[in-house]
């Protein structure tokens, strides 16, 4: 797509808006653009990985030939060219992998600091060890010592594929295999880095713990890969942010992320994503299509996710639990906020396997602008899940009149002795309510925020303290110029 | 401090308000009066800027400041407070972080600097203590599920919290009990002093008789029709408005 000088100047009135659309001038290395089992080589040769792994991702490859677009979605995009993008790119300083962080590259470091993410250990946010993805590799991960101590691995996915081969083995693609959906696929071949994490018997994580991706590189995708392990009584919180540049072009952000929850264990993992959305006029923005799935495999497992979806020009992702150990719970918490010319479909299935499993999911989108929200939900409960129960609760906001919100549950229950709720409503920002914030002194913005955190209460409440004053002004950042 | 000149003001197309005038100068309690559909509500609106009140003719002028150039926000930066007559709900919005965002924004329009945390909580519950609010009202989300006489006596710890120049009450007293009245009509009265003015909006006499007016006017038919002291009130709720020759909905 050629940039004409009205979208760069769109791009630049925006920029205001869009506080992580600056560009990291820094010396990358690539793989040549377009897919093909040579590229998909290349990528398992920089990772240095066993030959089984690369051997899985051929296979992937040749699976993801056979297999078509899906359009299901009630998504409206130009589909990506699948070569005309870079598999790999990563900072030429990454090649050999820095060990601690004296060694990362200070434009890197530069680059973190300007997005609010702190790298040093001894700051203050100290409660929060750090994976940084940067376009295909991971560059830095804080706090491993701390955390190996109680025995909890923390590492990029390309480490653990070196590290630690029996737990990779094990448990890569066991909850999302291979051949899952189109676009998991593509990933399973290509994935370039994400994080490992795994919790020991019995271990209680001392501190959050969280990856920060960004994209930086032009006509690149990230395939990230996150695969997390809670084995039998332990806990960990997990959280996920992303950003990345603005661009006229869209660019093609394709993740798996794959939990495994044992017994008496609990995973709660939380996203704040904030893609580039794409200019006013819908130009550029990031399409951000996700496979993500939680396997609760022992007794009382539980696995609870919260996402808060604003960035994106299209966002595809439901994540998912399967309750396949007796008594185990899904939680899914959700806000989705469109605005402009943005567009999401996102939502989460709860598989209901075992006897006296639970499930949560309350979902809030927010349109604005010409936007696009919409809730897709699948609540199945297989023929031996007695006594199983959901509760879902799908709220829908709407600011002004040329947006819009759609619900679309899916409920297929075989037990008869299921109890599911569903729960529905659409609401506008009234004038009146509008007028009482601004006659307190309160600007429009500060009036649609304020409303719209209230809306999304609930959910914010879900996210860990050291993320949801961040959380609670991106909602706000994300709406702005949607009203008056 | 107020003056309002020649205002004319349309909603949706009707003409509401027709050549309204009324000055209000610092100290002073204004009492408005007038029959349902008069306009009273949309004189509060119009003062407070409140969109798609469209100023069509007139003035209205506050401390000197052509007020018809300013957002509401702005408008309650410069000190002017409306207690609404139906009070809206705010979902998910706690009374505290409310008024801690209402708060701080008003300052930030004086150039002040944010209120520190520990203040403005100990600022809020001696207010709600003083209007005998229940302080963990103060959490629940605003005027969700409150009761018409909770919302009105939120509206009064709202503005003494705020603490305006000028306070235009809508209809404040409609709704509250006799205890409720009392303990509004002495929050009012607290606000009293020589830099500071208030309108109340009222149809009952019985919210006046604590809260003794400097003037009374009469508003109907899109103007005020007859402007007097404290004892207008008294024949008004004696003789109706028949009986000062006032025409209801005379529109
Ligand atoms: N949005 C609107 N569109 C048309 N007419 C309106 C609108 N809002 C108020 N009005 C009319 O304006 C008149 C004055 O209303 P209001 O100021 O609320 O009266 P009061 O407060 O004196 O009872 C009423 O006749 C009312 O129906
Ligand atoms: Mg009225």
């Amino acid at each position: 797509m050629v940039s004409t000088l009205e979208t760069r100047q769109a791009v630049e009135e925006i920029s205001g808006e869009y506080k992580y659309g600056f560009v990291t001038d820094i010396e990358t290395v690539k793989a040549p653009k377009g897919l093909s089992e040579e590229v998909i080589r290349f990528i398992s040769a920089k990772k240095d990985e066993p030959a089984w792994l690369l051997d899985w991702r051929l296979k992937s490859y040749k699976k993801w030939l056979k297999m078509e677009e899906p359009d299901w979605a009630m998504l409206d995009y130009e589909k990506p060219n699948f070569q005309d993008i870079y598999y790999y790119a990563a900072p030429k300083s990454a090649d050999d992998r820095p060990k601690s962080l004296d060694e990362v590259d200070p434009e890197l470091l530069k680059t973190y600091e300007k997005l609010g993410i702190s790298l040093q250990e001894q700051e203050v946010l100290s409660g929060v060890a750090v994976d940084i993805v940067f376009d295909s590799v991971s560059v830095a991960t804080t706090f491993r010592k701390a955390l190996k101590e109680k025995g909890v691995i923390f590492c990029s996915i390309s480490e653990a594929a070196r590290d630690y081969p029996a737990l990779m083995k094990k448990y890569l693609g066991s909850v999302v295999p291979a051949a899952d959906n189109f676009y998991a696929t593509l990933n399973s071949a290509v994935f370039t880095d994400g994080t490992f994490v795994y919790i020991p018997k019995g271990v209680r994580c001392p501190m959050e713990l969280s990856t920060y991706f960004r994209i930086n590189e032009a006509n690149t995708g990230q395939f990230e890969r996150t695969l997390i392990i809670a084995d039998d009584n332990s806990y960990v919180s997990y959280l996920e942010g992303c950003t990345a540049p603005m661009r006229d072009e869209n660019q093609l952000h394709a993740a798996v992320v794959e939990i495994v929850v044992l017994d008496e264990a609990e995973v709660k993992y939380s996203t704040v994503q904030n893609w580039y959305p794409g200019d006013k006029n819908g130009v550029g923005g990031i399409y951000n299509f996700v496979t993500k799935r939680a396997a609760c495999r022992g007794l009382n497992s539980k696995v609870s996710w919260t996402q808060v979806e604003t960035g994106s020009a299209i966002t595809w992702k439901y994540p998912s639990c399967i309750l396949q150990g007796d008594g185990s719970v899904g939680e899914f918490y959700s806000v989705a906020i469109t605005n402009n010319y943005q567009q999401a479909d996102t939502g989460t299935k709860m598989i209901h396997i075992g006897k006296n499993t639970s499930s949560t999911i309350i979902s809030k989108g927010i349109s604005a602008g010409k936007a696009q929200n919409i809730y897709r939900g699948l609540v199945k409960v297989m023929p031996n899940a007695e006594n199983t129960r959901n509760f879902t609760q799908c709220d829908s906001l709407l600011i002004g009149d040329e947006c819009g919100a759609h619900t679309v549950p899916y409920i297929e229950a075989k037990n008869p002795t299921s109890q599911i709720e569903h729960e529905a409503t659409t609401s506008k920002i009234s004038d009146e309510q509008l007028f009482y914030c601004l006659q307190r002194g309160l600007d429009v913005e500060e009036s649609v925020s304020l409303i719209v955190n209230g809306f999304c209460k609930e959910v914010m409440q879900q996210l860990p303290m050291e993320f949801a004053v961040e959380a609670q002004k991106l909602l706000g950042i994300s709406l702005e110029g949607s009203v008056g | 401090m107020l003056e309002i000149k020649n205002l004319h003001v349309e909603v949706g197309g009707q003409k509401i308000l027709k050549g309204l005038n009324l000055t209000i100068n610092d100290g002073e309690v204004h009492a408005i009066m007038g029959p349902n559909g008069a306009g009273k509500s949309t004189l509060s609106y119009a003062i407070c800027g409140k969109p798609g009140y469209e100023i069509t003719d007139g003035s209205v002028t506050f401390k000197g400041k052509n007020f018809l150039e300013l957002e509401a926000s702005e408008r309650a930066g410069e000190g002017v407070f409306l207690g609404f007559q139906y009070p809206v709900e705010i979902p998910g919005v706690s009374n505290i972080n409310f008024l801690r965002a209402a708060i701080n924004s008003v300052r930030k329009y004086r150039n002040e600097g944010e209120m520190a945390a520990g203040d403005f909580l100990k600022l809020i519950r001696s207010k709600a203590a003083e209007l005998e609010m229940d302080p963990e009202m103060l959490k629940r989300a605003v005027n969700v599920g409150f009761s018409g006489g909770e919302k009105k006596r939120n509206e009064m710890v709202q503005m003494s919290m705020l603490d305006p120049i000028l306070a235009v009450l809508d209809e404040t007293d409609s709704g509250l009990d006799i205890d409720a009245l009392r303990i509004v009509a002495d929050g009012i009265n607290r606000m009293r002093c020589p830099e500071k003015s208030i309108l109340v909006i009222t149809h009952y006499q019985r919210l006046l008789d604590y809260v003794v007016p400097d003037f009374v006017h009469v508003l109907a038919n899109g103007k005020i029709v007859k402007s007097g002291d404290k004892t207008l009130a008294i024949r008004l709720e004696k003789e109706g408005y028949a009986g000062l020759g006032i025409e209801e909905n005379a529109a």
